[in-house]
């Protein structure tokens, strides 16, 4: 198969419209070689959904800092697997509580990076996930 | 990658479905030969979508445009796919591809699909893989494709290649006269926009760009491009850009200019393949004969326009030029 940079949309969910954290890892992706899609700021988890089918991406990263993650990560792990695309593996990042963590990988979340990760493990943990994904 | 699953993909794609779409693009940009074996099956579906391109400096508002324009065609009942092309890094080959962000209010209608996509190293302010991009979007039933280049400069005219309608983007305040006077860029366009077309000096561009139309040839009969100011972001002035878009299609297809306007596109395109197909059967691993030649370029025996034409004529004649060899 020919070479094909690892897609990643970047998304930003709900009122928290705090963006640096998805900004600065947006760069430290595209910095790893990857072509990241990024949403813009108060997206629903409608529509993050419906532009990860679109982008065909292999990773969707979801920031959420305002402590909705529980509300609005399984709407989006919802909408995905109606649409057929269960695939698209999701990854949680920002301020989530440890109880959290385990009841989001439970319903389907691949992974979940703190606000503490430092962006080489950002990438790699990435690289790993996508590197495990199923050739398309 | 077996043909079984190519026909499959594209049996779904052609029935309409958003995933397999999805998942062509993703092939096409890809490349090899699974790429072409999907282009191949879906390109005798081809040939009814309104392919148009935008294109403009970084900053004018193609994206925006692009948003605005789209909601105004759903209006009108029309689909509307569109490819955003954002470059790649030249040091990472890494891409931030922002258009959508201009595009949000577009995302749950399920009359408009957007696909970013990345330059991946290509000049000519699309990419590579975009005019196949633009047949998978053709293919399965969207009515307008919108192709959106990368901020342009003067010179990258690669979207003439793909559009019947070529529309380019230009703002207030970016040069004088002689600026609307060079070659390129300009010329290209079908329909001119000025956009943000609130900020000062917006009439001004409107009359220089009007000014600089008349200073080139038309073919007898022929009406000059349009020049419109809009903007964009409040949805101001976007149906007669729309409307002068359609106008021109329907112009192309009275006089008769869209065959010939197709046609130009084919060449263009077949051309522009085999350029690349010569590029990367020049540069495999050459023979012993090809390390002679070069040799004698070195030593000044052998001119280097000489031994080009010796090298190309070898890897084209050693491959047959065969896709499927």
């Amino acid at each position: 198969m020919a070479h094909r940079p690892i897609r990643v949309l970047v998304a930003k969910v709900g009122l928290d419209g705090h963006d640096r954290g998805a900004k600065i890892v947006a760069r430290c992706l595209r910095d790893a070689g990857m072509d990241v899609i990024y949403t813009g700021l108060h997206r629903t988890p409608e529509e993050v959904a419906a532009a990860a089918v679109q982008e065909d991406v292999d990773v969707l990263g979801v920031s959420v800092l305002s402590g909705a993650h529980m509300t609005l990560i399984p709407r989006i792990v919802e909408q995905l697997r109606q649409a057929q695309a269960g695939d698209i593996l999701l990854v949680a990042g920002g301020v989530i509580p440890d109880e959290d963590v385990a009841a989001l990988r439970a319903m389907g979340v691949a992974d979940v990076l703190l606000q503490d990760t430092p962006p080489d493990v950002i990438v790699t943990r990435i690289r790993a996930l996508a590197a495990a994904r199923q050739p398309r | 990658m077996t043909t079984d699953e190519t026909a499959a993909l594209a049996d779904r794609l052609l029935a309409g479905s958003t995933r397999a779409l999805a998942r062509g693009l993703t092939w096409i940009e890809a490349g090899g030969p699974r790429a072409e074996a999907l282009s191949a099956r879906l390109y005798p579906h081809t040939g009814r979508a309104h392919v148009i391109g935008l294109t403009g400096s970084p900053g004018s508002g193609k994206s925006t445009l692009a948003r605005a324009l789209a909601t105004a065609a759903r209006a009108r009942g029309l689909t509307v796919g569109i490819v955003a092309v954002d470059p790649s890094s030249p040091y990472s080959g890494g891409a931030i591809l922002g258009d959508r962000i201009r595009m949000n209010d577009l995302a749950l209608d399920p009359g408009v699909f957007i696909r970013s996509m990345a330059t991946r190293g290509a000049l000519g302010g699309l990419c590579r893989a975009a005019a196949d991009a633009v047949d998978l979007l053709d293919a399965a039933g969207w009515n307008l494709v919108l192709a959106e280049t990368v901020g342009v400069g003067q010179d990258e005219v690669d979207v003439m290649r793909l559009a019947h309608t070529v529309v380019v983007v230009s703002v207030p305040g970016l040069g004088d006269d002689i600026q609307a006077l060079k070659a390129g860029l300009l010329e290209i366009a079908d329909v001119h926009v000025v956009n943000k077309a609130d900020r000062e000096g917006a009439s001004r561009t409107v009359a220089e760009l009007r000014a600089m139309l008349t200073l080139l040839p038309v073919p007898p009969g022929a009406a000059l491009p349009p020049v419109l100011a809009c903007t964009a972001a409040r949805d101001e002035g976007v149906e007669a850009v729309l409307e002068a878009i359609l106008g021109h299609m329907a112009a192309l297809k009275t006089s008769g200019d869209l065959e010939r306007r197709r046609a130009r596109i084919a060449e263009a395109r077949v051309l522009k393949i085999a350029q690349e197909l010569a590029a990367e059967a020049v540069a495999r691993p050459r023979s012993d004969a090809a390390g002679r030649l070069l040799a004698e370029v070195t030593r000044r025996e052998l001119p280097p326009h000489a031994c080009a034409r010796r090298l190309l004529a070898e890897a084209t004649t050693a491959h047959g030029g065969d896709p499927d060899g």
